[in-house]
C-alpha cells in the first residue's frame, strides 16, 4: 500500500509541452506512471510522443481529459503567474488529486486557490514542491526515482533535495519506503504535515515515518502535538536552519523566522516533547529510523 | 521586500487613506526646504529598512527649519542595525489624542489575510501580544469575498466610540485591504493610527513588505526596491538567478536546493565552523550560474574555505563538475575549494574533478569537516 499514489492514479500533465513539462512527463512515463493525457491550452488534438515511443494526447482543457481519459490526477509545470488559475481548473474538472510543481505563485492568489479547491473536496500538493513518489508503482513530480526502492517508511518534507539526500541514504542502507511525499516551501500550501501523517497513520503498510521540516511557521509544532496524540508508529524528525538569521528567507518563500518564531530549536524542543526522535545531522536520520524498526 | 517608509504611505495613499503630507530629502539642505514649506514644525524620519528607529536616534522632532537642517545632517549617513541611512522622510507633525495599530499579515496557520487592530498603537505590537493580548483582536479575511462591511465595521469598534471616529476607521480598514490584496504584501501595517483633536483619523506610520513573487505583475512596486539596503552581493546572486544570503563565518556554501543549503549550513556549525553563507544555485548546471556563485563567494574576503554541496537527482552530478571546472578557469579562486556530489553520473563528475585537481568526495559529512578544518588552517 501507499498514499496518495497508487496503481490507480491516471495522471494528466498540464504543461506537457514546456520545458519542465516535457522534460518530466519523460521521466513519470518511463518511472511506470499512467500518464494518461496532457493538457496545453490552443495545442489540443495533438499527441506527445515520449522517448519510448509512447503517444500520450494532448487536450486544451483538464475537464475534456476527465472525460476521454479517466484523468484522476494532475500534475502542474506551468508559469507561476498561470499556476493559480491551473489549480482551479484542475479541482473544477473533477480531479482528486493536484499536484503543483511550479514555484513562485503569488500568495495572495494561493489564499484564493486553496479556499477553491478545498471547497471542490480534492486534495492539493504544493505549491513549491517536489511531487510525491511510490517507489516501483508510480511518481507525480520531478522526485528522482533511482534514489527510492519499496519498503515500509514514509517520508515527509518540505524541501527537495535534502528529502532525496534522507531518500537515498534510506536506500543505501536497504530501509524502503511506502511514499515519498514533499509538501512544499510555500507559507501557503495545500496539503500540510497533518494531512500527510494522517495518511501514513492510515496506511497499514507504513511502519515508521521520516518527517523533514523547516524553520518558518508553525506547522510542524503542530503536527508534532499532534503526532503525541495520534500516532501509533514511531516518528524521526529533521529541522533545516538552525544557522538561518532571522528575517531572512532563506530560498523557500515559506523559509524565514518571523520576530522570535518558528526557530529550528523550537521546533526540535517541541518534536523532542512530543516524543519524535529528532536528527541532528541528515545521516541520523537513517541510524534513527533503524533503531526504529529494529534494524 | 520590505519597502521604505515613505513608500509604503504612497501606496496607502493611493488607496485613499488618509495619510499626512511628506517628501524625501537625501541632504540637509533639501530637508531645510521641505522643512520651510510645511512651516518648520515637522518629524525627521530615516528612511531604513529596520524596526527601532526611534530608539537609535533615527526619528527627531525639529520646531523649525534650521533644527530639521541638524537633525537631517546628523540622521544622513548615520548607521542603524548596521544600515546606512541615504535618505530621510520630512512630514508636518501631527498632534496626537490617541494611537492604534491596525495591521493585515498572511496567517499562514490558517492560510488566510489576517487583520490584527488594537487600540493600543505606537508600541512594539509583538509586545501588547505578549503583555496583554486581551488588547488585541484579530480577524481572519475570507480571500474569496474580502473583507465584508460589518466586519471592518467589527474592527474599528474594538478602536474607537465615538460614531465619528469608527466610521472613518471602518473605511480605513477597507481601503487597507484594498492596499494589501492589490499590492501582493505579506505585511501591511499602520502604527500608529492617530486621531487629532480636530477628530481625524490618519496614519503617521506606515510598514509593508511586498511578496516578491508578485513583483512581475506590480512594475511599480518593484521600482520601490532599493539596492542600498542590501549588500552588493546579494544584488548580484538576484541578478544571476542565485538564492544568497550573506552571513558572517569563513566557509563558503554553495548547494542545490534550498532545505539541503540550509542543511548543510548546519552540518558547518555542527563540525565547528561557522557558514560564510546561504547559496542554492537551483536545479540548474548552467556554468555560468557557477560562475556567479564563485564570483560572490571568493568576494567576500571571510571566506578561507568554499564547499560544493550537490545532490544530483534531475540535475547530472557530471554537469556540475564540469561547471565547476569552467568557472575556476575564468576566475581566480585563492580559498582551497572541496566538492561534494551524489546521485546521478556521480562516477564521471569525480573523474572529471580529479582530473582537474580538486579533492571530491561522495560523503555529505566527510566533505563537511574538510572544509572546516580547511578553513579553521587558512
Amino acid at each position: 500500500m501507499s498514499i496518495f499514489i497508487d496503481r490507480s492514479t491516471r495522471l494528466v500533465v498540464q504543461g506537457i509541452t514546456g520545458r519542465d513539462g516535457s522534460f518530466h512527463t519523460n521521466q513519470m512515463a518511463a518511472y511506470g506512471t499512467q500518464v494518461v493525457a496532457g493538457v496545453t491550452p490552443g495545442k489540443g488534438g495533438q499527441t506527445f510522443e515520449t522517448d519510448e515511443g509512447e503517444a500520450i494526447p494532448i487536450f486544451n482543457t483538464v475537464e475534456e481529459t476527465v472525460q476521454e481519459e479517466g484523468a484522476n490526477t494532475s500534475v502542474i509545470y506551468v508559469p507561476p503567474a498561470f499556476a493559480a488559475g491551473a489549480i482551479m481548473e484542475s479541482a473544477d474538472a473533477g480531479i482528486q488529486f493536484i499536484v503543483a510543481i511550479t514555484e513562485g505563485i503569488p500568495v495572495i492568489d494561493m489564499t484564493r486557490t486553496y479556499a477553491f479547491v478545498k471547497d471542490r473536496g480534492a486534495r492539493l500538493l504544493g505549491p513549491n514542491c517536489p511531487g510525491a513518489i511510490t517507489p516501483g508503482v508510480g511518481k507525480v513530480g520531478i522526485i528522482p526515482g533511482q534514489i527510492t526502492t519499496a519498503g515500509p517508511v514514509g517520508v515527509v518534507s518540505r524541501s527537495g533535495t535534502l528529502t532525496y539526500e534522507a531518500v537515498n541514504q534510506l536506500t543505501e542502507a536497504g530501509i524502503g519506503q511506502t511514499t515519498c511525499v514533499g509538501i512544499g516551501g510555500d507559507p501557503i500550501i495545500g496539503t500540510n504535515f497533518i494531512d500527510t501523517l494522517q495518511a501514513f497513520s492510515d496506511d497499514p503498510d507504513t511502519e515508521a515515518v521520516v518527517m523533514i521540516g523547516e524553520i518558518g511557521g508553525t506547522d510542524e509544532q503542530e503536527a508534532a502535538r499532534w503526532v503525541k496524540e495520534n500516532m501509533e508508529i514511531p516518528v524521526v524528525g529533521f529541522i533545516a536552519g538552525q544557522t538561518a538569521p532571522p528575517g531572512r528567507q532563506m530560498g523557500h518563500a515559506g523559509a524565514i523566522i518571523s520576530g522570535s518564531a518558528g526557530t529550528a530549536e523550537e521546533k526540535m524542543k517541541v518534536f523532542e516533547e512530543n516524543g519524535i526522535a529528532v536528527a541532528r545531522r541528515p545521516v541520523d536520520i537513517r541510524t534513527l529510523i533503524q533503531e526504529e524498526l529494529g534494524h | 521586500m520590505d519597502i521604505h517608509e515613505y513608500q509604503a504611505k504612497k501606496l496607502f495613499r493611493d488607496a485613499g487613506i488618509p495619510v499626512p503630507p511628506g517628501e524625501v530629502a537625501t541632504t540637509p539642505d533639501e530637508a531645510e526646504k521641505l522643512a520651510t514649506n510645511y512651516g518648520g514644525n515637522v518629524v525627521v524620519k530615516a528612511q531604513v529598512h529596520t524596526g527601532g528607529r526611534g530608539k537609535a536616534g533615527g526619528v527627531k522632532l525639529a520646531s523649525s527649519a534650521a533644527e530639521a537642517r541638524e537633525h537631517a545632517s546628523r540622521i544622513l549617513g548615520m548607521s542603524i542595525k548596521d544600515l546606512t541611512v541615504k535618505k530621510v522622510l520630512v512630514t508636518p507633525v501631527e498632534d496626537i489624542e490617541a494611537e492604534a495599530y491596525v495591521g493585515v499579515l498572511i496567517d499562514r496557520a490558517t492560510q488566510t489575510p489576517m487583520f490584527m487592530v488594537s487600540p493600543e498603537g505606537g508600541v512594539d505590537i509583538e509586545e501588547v501580544a505578549a503583555t496583554n493580548p486581551e488588547a488585541i483582536r484579530k480577524l481572519r479575511v475570507d480571500p474569496r469575498y474580502g473583507l465584508l462591511p460589518h466586519q471592518a465595521y467589527g474592527l474599528a469598534t474594538f478602536l474607537y466610540d465615538d460614531p465619528k471616529l469608527v466610521k472613518q476607521a471602518t473605511r480605513i480598514m477597507g481601503q487597507l485591504y484594498q492596499a494589501f490584496t492589490q499590492n501582493a504584501c505579506s505585511l501591511a501595517e499602520i502604527n500608529p493610527l492617530i486621531v487629532t483633536p480636530d477628530g481625524e483619523v490618519k496614519a503617521i506610520d506606515a510598514k509593508v513588505s511586498i511578496d516578491e513573487s508578485a513583483l512581475f505583475r506590480l512594475p511599480e512596486v518593484a521600482e520601490f526596491r532599493d539596492l542600498d539596503a542590501e549588500p552588493a552581493s546579494e544584488t548580484k546572486a538576484r541578478e544571476a538567478g542565485l538564492s544568497f544570503v550573506k552571513l558572517d563565518g569563513n566557509v563558503g556554501c554553495c548547494v542545490n536546493g534550498a532545505g539541503l543549503a540550509m542543511a548543510t549550513m548546519d552540518l558547518v556549525k555542527y563540525y565547528g565552523g561557522e557558514p560564510a553563507n546561504f547559496l542554492d544555485i537551483g536545479g540548474s548546471s548552467n556554468p555560468d550560474k557557477v560562475v556567479a556563485a564563485l564570483e560572490i563567494i571568493t568576494a567576500d574576503p571571510n571566506v578561507k574555505a568554499i564547499l560544493f554541496n550537490i545532490f544530483g537527482g534531475i540535475t547530472r552530478c557530471d554537469d556540475v563538475a564540469n561547471g565547476i571546472v569552467e568557472a575556476a578557469r575564468r576566475i581566480d579562486i585563492q580559498p582551497p575549494i572541496v566538492i561534494r556530489l551524489t546521485g546521478t553520473n556521480e562516477e564521471e563528475a569525480l573523474r572529471i574533478l580529479e582530473d582537474a585537481g580538486y579533492s571530491a568526495f561522495t560523503s555529505m559529512d566527510e566533505v563537511v569537516e574538510k572544509a572546516v578544518e580547511l578553513a579553521a588552517q587558512a
